[in-house]
């Protein structure tokens, strides 16, 4: 008698392998689409672990994404220090502002919490348009050929490959859905999901939610600047509209449509729409409207997402 | 030694005063039964004890250390368990997982800890906490879909799973059947063996069933306090329960 979930473990494994593969079979255009929707639903599934799993709904993960993105470009950018470097700085950084940010956020709770994550968010926004001198504002900066590419232990990766590209982001993605799984099958997910549920019965069986909230809010913020980082480092650009306020939107759309709190969901909301936008802009320019009418649908009729549904209908070992 | 002391614990709202300067003593090992008629301040009373609410004016002292200014959730850590008089429990999951929260807090008390108690453990304790409630045959049972009677007795369930010290029974018996009542009753005799018991009960056949000692609030004070047999006798209480002029 056990509490681990093998069969998402085993899903997750075949997941990953079909991607691996899909590169061998899709044309250069969808694997280039692909290695975007990878690095993007990291950012939605850190989103996730704080609103899927914790069920703390922040409006202001473009500030996360944002931080890992500037901590990693600025620092190439400026001190030139290498691709892998930088990313860990990336990482670092999304860490130390989630961890900041949180401990004054989680003061708050529902509608306040909402607001106040916006509010730290666009502060972040303008900050990275008022310092235009150093992030290149709106028009951002285009890292330097020198750091388009990095040696590891004796090899070469060049970040204008696709295949280089492709293989990279699905390695990160792999190790944060690894981590994330850890995480969330344990037993300190299962204190996240007790916090989402009943938050008052969690402190009554002894628990410090304030403390466990935190936990939760830094591991998703920095897991979202690890996207940031990625996304920076391997397209080589850095601009100010990764901060805005539409980031964050998206990062809650891809986990709404997906399923919040389950393990997949973000990757599988973040293909479909990434996707469905692709093909909907070359028919028409309103294409938001469609997406729109869609949210509405989703949210009247299935307001758990796509897993979230199958998840409670068929197959409940999928969280 | 005893168990639980409160000193002069009052806890007032706006001109209400719900529980108006209650010395109390609760000896190790007891069961005690604290009744009264509704609007007594029972359930504040118990809720200033397991730091749910601050007190107004008074003190608490658990194993002679105060208590009064320690947030709920270090209160239970050192012992004080409470199940609420309305069911609460997380409706979404099931059983076996609403058990294992509770017992997870006794077993890896650290979010981080270096060594970390294993899954199978926290399962095979929440395990044992269902079964000794009598529910070891609905641990897959999603916990929002069982019947009233057994909500409760999950109630109970994870206030075991912690192995309190001292386990707080705010109303346990509302809503019950005769028959899940005899249960119950089974249940709380066992639980007492190990552990204090603080029931708040408005069955008096229960309380005289169970309890060793009675407490009997009225207007947020302390009216009497003894044996069954001399809680019955009792003239102030009589004159509480029924109106009669005391």
């Amino acid at each position: 008698m056990t509490l681990h979930n093998g069969k998402l473990l085993a899903l997750c494994v075949v997941t990953v392998i079909v991607l691996f593969g899909l590169q061998f079979v899709l044309p250069p255009y969808l694997t280039l689409a692909l290695t975007r929707i990878l690095i993007l639903s990291v950012f939605a599934m850190g989103y996730n672990m704080l609103m899927g799993y914790t069920g703390l709904l922040s409006l202001g993960h473009a500030m996360f994404f944002a931080a890992g993105l500037y901590a990693a470009g600025l620092s190439t950018y400026y001190w030139g220090v290498t691709l892998p470097v930088a990313f860990v700085l990336g990482i670092v950084g999304a860490f130390a502002v989630s961890l900041v940010i949180g401990l004054l956020a989680l003061r708050t709770q529902a509608v306040s919490f909402m607001i106040v994550t916006l509010m730290f968010a666009q502060a972040g926004y303008l900050m990275t348009l008022q310092f235009t001198n150093i992030t290149g504002g709106d028009q951002g900066l285009t890292l330097p050929t020198d750091a388009r590419s990095f040696g590891l232990f004796g090899m070469v990766v060049d970040m204008t490959s696709d295949t280089a590209r492709f293989n990279l982001a699905l390695l990160i993605f792999t190790v944060v859905l690894a981590v994330l799984f850890a995480i969330t099958q344990g037993p300190l997910g299962r204190l996240f999901v007790a916090v989402r549920e009943n938050e008052p019965r969690t402190q009554m069986l002894g628990f410090d939610t304030y403390a466990i909230k935190l936990t939760a809010f830094t591991v998703s913020g920095t897991i979202s600047g690890t996207a940031g980082a990625l996304y920076g480092l391997m397209f080589g650009y850095i601009g100010s509209s990764f901060a805005g306020f539409q980031n964050s939107i998206e990062a809650l759309l891809y986990t709404l449509i997906g399923g919040p709190g389950t393990l997949l969901g973000p990757l599988l909301g973040t293909a479909v729409m990434t996707m469905l936008i692709d093909r909907l802009s070359g028919i028409t320019t309103a294409y938001l409207i469609v997406i729109g009418v869609l949210l509405i649908v989703v949210n009247l009729w299935f307001p758990k997402g796509i897993l979230g549904t199958i998840r409670d209908r068929w197959l409940g070992w999928l969280k | 030694m005893t168990l639980l002391r409160t000193k002069g614990l009052s806890r007032h709202f706006d001109g209400l005063k719900a529980v108006d300067g209650v010395d109390f003593a609760l000896d190790p090992g007891e069961i005690r039964a604290i009744i009264g008629p509704n609007g007594a301040g029972k359930s504040t009373f118990v809720s200033l004890l397991s730091g749910r609410i601050k007190p107004s004016a008074g003190q608490v002292f658990f194993e002679d250390r105060d208590v009064t200014g320690m947030p709920a959730h270090k209160r239970v850590r050192m012992g004080i368990a409470y199940t609420f008089q309305i069911t609460n429990i997380y409706g979404a999951m099931t059983v076996l997982e609403n058990i294992a929260i509770a017992a997870q807090n006794r077993l890896r008390p650290h979010l981080f800890s270096r060594k970390p108690v294993s899954e199978v453990e926290i399962a095979r304790a929440a395990t044992k906490a269902a079964q000794e409630v009598g529910l070891g045959d609905l641990l897959y049972e999603t916990a929002g879909t069982l019947a009233y009677g057994h909500q409760r007795l999950l109630e109970v369930a994870m206030g075991l799973a912690l192995q309190p010290k001292l386990l707080i029974l705010d109303e346990p018996t509302q809503g019950l059947s005769d028959s899940e009542i005899e249960n119950f009753q089974e249940v709380v005799r066992r639980v007492a063996q190990s552990a204090t018991v603080l029931l708040i009960e408005h069955n008096m056949d229960v309380v005289m069933a169970l309890a060793d000692r009675i407490t009997v609030l009225d207007n947020g004070r302390v009216l009497a306090e003894g044996s069954p047999g001399e809680i019955v006798h009792n003239d102030a209480v009589q004159a509480a329960y029924l109106g009669a002029p005391a």
